[in-house]
């Protein structure tokens, strides 16, 4: 290993920095750590929230009905938050670091700093968890008021969100000064072009978070009132711009595993670019679908705030749904796989798992998870899906099959790259992405089936057994509560081969990677 | 190569490929976009909503006289009530319990009054799939003229709180 140094003119101490002899990119010595912890404290989030995956997966199948109501509502509070917070939010942070880092070739700035933020973050989640599993907070991730929490509760909730405003902070930082400092020629790269679209968002979206939440804190202290509607608005704020941040990572990530795996090449630097640029613009107010059928405002603000931002920020959408797989088309054209009009997508390295990651990722994102957003954001449609399970389905499709898909392909890279271990298990690696990726195909399409017929989300008992007055749902509900129990089952063991390939690369011996490819290095 | 810097000029114009799908989607999304704002006046189906103000106590006092004033029977301890044809006719949602049922005619137009005593509740009329948020302190009115007889079943879908699963309620329709 050739380490090289430089001088920190924040800490006065030295930068240090290895190359990697695969990719011959500089890797800063004190941004690998960070990476390696913020990511493996991701995949532990992953594995704690795949638990209760499966645990609530087989509550909702109507014939195994596994919890107990109390029990069923902590565990898809703690399911909630592990994973569409933690798990994706740690990874993210990895995500940051390792962008701003190794694809400039330049170190992290305030390195201190953000070992003061994974500390906040780990120190949130963990007083979020514990209050989960008390019984304290039984209230959801969304946490509507009046519906209260243990204090602690948001105490976590909030010095998470502190923490990750930091990381975003240390990025942008560390961003101006590899610029500052030369350490690369001409623009950004599209990666981390992607990267600071999801800073940028992020930031707007964590004060809004903030807004929602430490108000809600102060009254649960006895300090002032907190407005449902109010809390909504700004709560969406954060929680569904957060989509976005993910949605732009996400998307990153895309356009880094078809580089990675098949040498593709972005087609045109200025349309992809433009695409971010259109959801910095428009995507925030596409919060407002979350309130389309909330009192207090009025139809026409509803249906003119989801229709402009959101139409607009699909078009960034369709852009990268072009780009990317023309991208991939040129490359693998490029390599001589030329026979008829699909050949280059048959001859494609699908047995690699970065790859076949990337394409379940685009097919669920682009033809699930996209497409049902957008029908049910519209006002009247919204109508006929606000709280049932067809929301949940939606989002399996993108936070799920989408970008949680793609974080896991590109951790096969990191692995040996990073980490610079082996991957363990090769053979479930090869397999992993197929498995997690049918799975929740499954789990997507029947959850929306089962919310188009009636069934509501966060919900224990769907036949209304106990309840004083009788209600049926069609009959065909059960079979599609049915079918997600099955699809959880399938998709929960995709994400037992990722955790167990994770888990036992890291005690794999240590070594310099050989290939790009996961498979061989 | 999305992960290196590009070539130094990258601001090219687009290919043919390229300029046709960017048309061609900014068409539809342009186009989608004023459907939605067309769609608030071409379509039937806006929900005629307004929305004031209200303390829980105050909803409860004004659907207890509501309920006094119209109540025509009782199953399993909530009262059912028939709502004066062209009336106000109010409904009340606490943990866990949507009261009193509700006794219309079809044709007839009436005015929904829907708040909360407690936390928010998720307004689910089944099988039509109708589902609407409610708060409490506010009086979410939604004026509502039901087509088809028959019985509908109330569920809620916004948790709110251990025994959510529980929490039914009723509209009948004559
Ligand atoms: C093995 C994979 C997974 C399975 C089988 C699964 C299954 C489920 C099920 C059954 C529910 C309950 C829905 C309800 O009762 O309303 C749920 C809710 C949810 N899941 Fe997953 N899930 C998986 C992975 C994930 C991941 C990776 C994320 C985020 C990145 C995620 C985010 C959520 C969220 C945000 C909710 C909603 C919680 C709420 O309504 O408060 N899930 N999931
Ligand atoms: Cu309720
Ligand atoms: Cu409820």
């Amino acid at each position: 290993m050739a380490a090289i140094s430089a001088p920190n003119i924040f800490t006065g101490t030295k930068s240090q920095y290895r190359v990697c002899p695969v990719t011959t990119l500089k890797v800063d010595l004190a941004a690998e750590r960070l990476i390696i912890w913020n990511a493996v404290t991701a995949i532990v989030a992953l594995t704690v929230g795949g638990l209760y995956a499966l645990l609530i997966g087989l509550t909702r199948w109507p014939d195994v009905h596994l919890l107990s109501a109390p029990w069923f509502y902590r565990l898809l509070t703690g399911h909630g938050l592990n994973m569409l917070v933690f798990w994706i939010v740690f990874f993210e942070a990895a995500g940051l670091y390792f962008g701003v880092t190794a694809l400039l070739n330049a170190r992290l700035v305030g390195v201190r700093l953000a070992w003061v933020a994974f500390a906040l973050m780990l120190i949130g989640s963990l007083m979020v968890n514990v209050m989960v599993l008390m019984g304290k907070a039984d209230v959801m991730f969304s946490a509507y008021p009046p519906l209260a929490a243990d204090p602690l509760f948001y105490v976590g909730y909030i010095l998470f969100a502190v923490g990750a405003i930091l990381v975003c902070c240390i990025f942008l930082a560390s961003l101006v000064m590899a610029k500052v400092e030369r350490r690369y020629e001409g623009s950004m790269p599209l990666a981390v072009f992607g990267l600071l679209t999801a800073a940028i968002i992020a930031l707007f979206t964590l004060a809004s978070g903030a807004v929602a939440l430490i108000p809600t804190l102060l009254w649960r202290l006895g300090i002032g009132e907190v407005d449902p509607g109010a809390y909504r608005v700004t709560f969406w704020g954060f929680g569904h711009s957060a989509q976005q941040i993910n949605l732009s990572a996400m998307i990153a990530i895309w356009y880094s595993l078809a580089t990675l795996t098949v040498g593709a090449k972005p087609v045109n630097e200025k349309l992809s670019r433009f695409a971010f640029f259109l959801y910095i613009l428009f995507i925030n107010l596409g919060s407002m679908h979350h309130l389309l059928v909330d009192p207090g405002l009025g139809s026409a603000n509803k249906f003119f705030n989801t229709s402009y931002a959101m139409y607009l920020a699909v078009l960034g959408s369709l852009i990268h749904a072009f780009s990317i797989p023309a991208a991939i088309e040129v490359a693998m054209r490029e390599k001589g796989y030329n026979k008829g009009l699909f050949g280059w997508l048959l001859n494609a390295p699908w047995k690699e798992p970065g790859f076949s990651a990337l394409m379940f990722s685009l097919f669920i994102f682009g033809f699930i998870g996209g497409p049902t957003g957008v029908v049910i954001g519209a006002g009247q449609i919204n109508l006929l899906a606000h709280n049932t399970w067809r929301i949940t389905g939606h989002f399996h499709a993108t936070v799920v099959g989408g970008t949680t898909l793609a974080f896991m392909g590109f951790t096969y890279y990191v692995i040996p790259l990073i980490f610079r271990r082996p991957l363990f298990a090769k053979p479930l690696v090869r397999w992993q992405p197929w498995v997690y990726g049918i799975g929740m195909i499954l789990v997507s399409i029947s959850m929306t089936m089962a919310g188009v017929l009636g069934a509501p989300r966060r919900h224990w008992d769907t036949t209304f057994t106990n309840a004083a007055i009788p209600v049926q749902l069609p009959s065909l509900t059960n079979l599609m509560l049915t079918l997600t129990g099955i699809g959880a089952l399938i998709a929960v063991t995709g994400g037992i081969m990722y955790v167990v390939v994770c888990v036992g690369s890291l005690f794999m011996p240590k070594r310099e990677a050989r290939a790009l490819d996961p498979m061989e290095a | 190569m999305a992960i290196f810097s590009p070539e130094r000029v990258w601001w090219k114009p687009l290919g043919r490929e390229e300029r046709l799908w960017v048309t061609v989607s900014a068409v539809w999304c342009f186009f989608m976009f004023f459907m939605l704002i067309g769609w608030y006046f071409l379509g039937a189906q806006n929900l005629p909503t307004k929305t004031m103000r209200i303390t829980p106590a105050q909803f409860q006092t004004l659907t207890d006289a509501f309920v006094q004033a119209n109540k025509v029977g009782e199953e399993a301890g909530i009262p059912i009530v028939h709502v004066p044809a062209g009336g106000d006719a109010y409904l009340i949602a606490k943990q866990w319990q949507w009261t009193p049922i509700l006794e219309l005619e079809v044709g007839k137009t009436y005015t929904l009054h829907l708040s909360s005593l407690d936390v928010q509740h998720g307004f689910s009329v089944q099988p039509i799939n109708l589902n609407l948020q409610i708060f409490p302190g506010y009086d979410f009115i939604v004026t509502v003229t039901p087509n088809r007889t028959g019985e509908y079943g109330l569920i809620c879908n916004e948790f709110c709180s251990i025994g959510h699963h529980l929490m039914t309620g009723k509209i009948i329709v004559k």
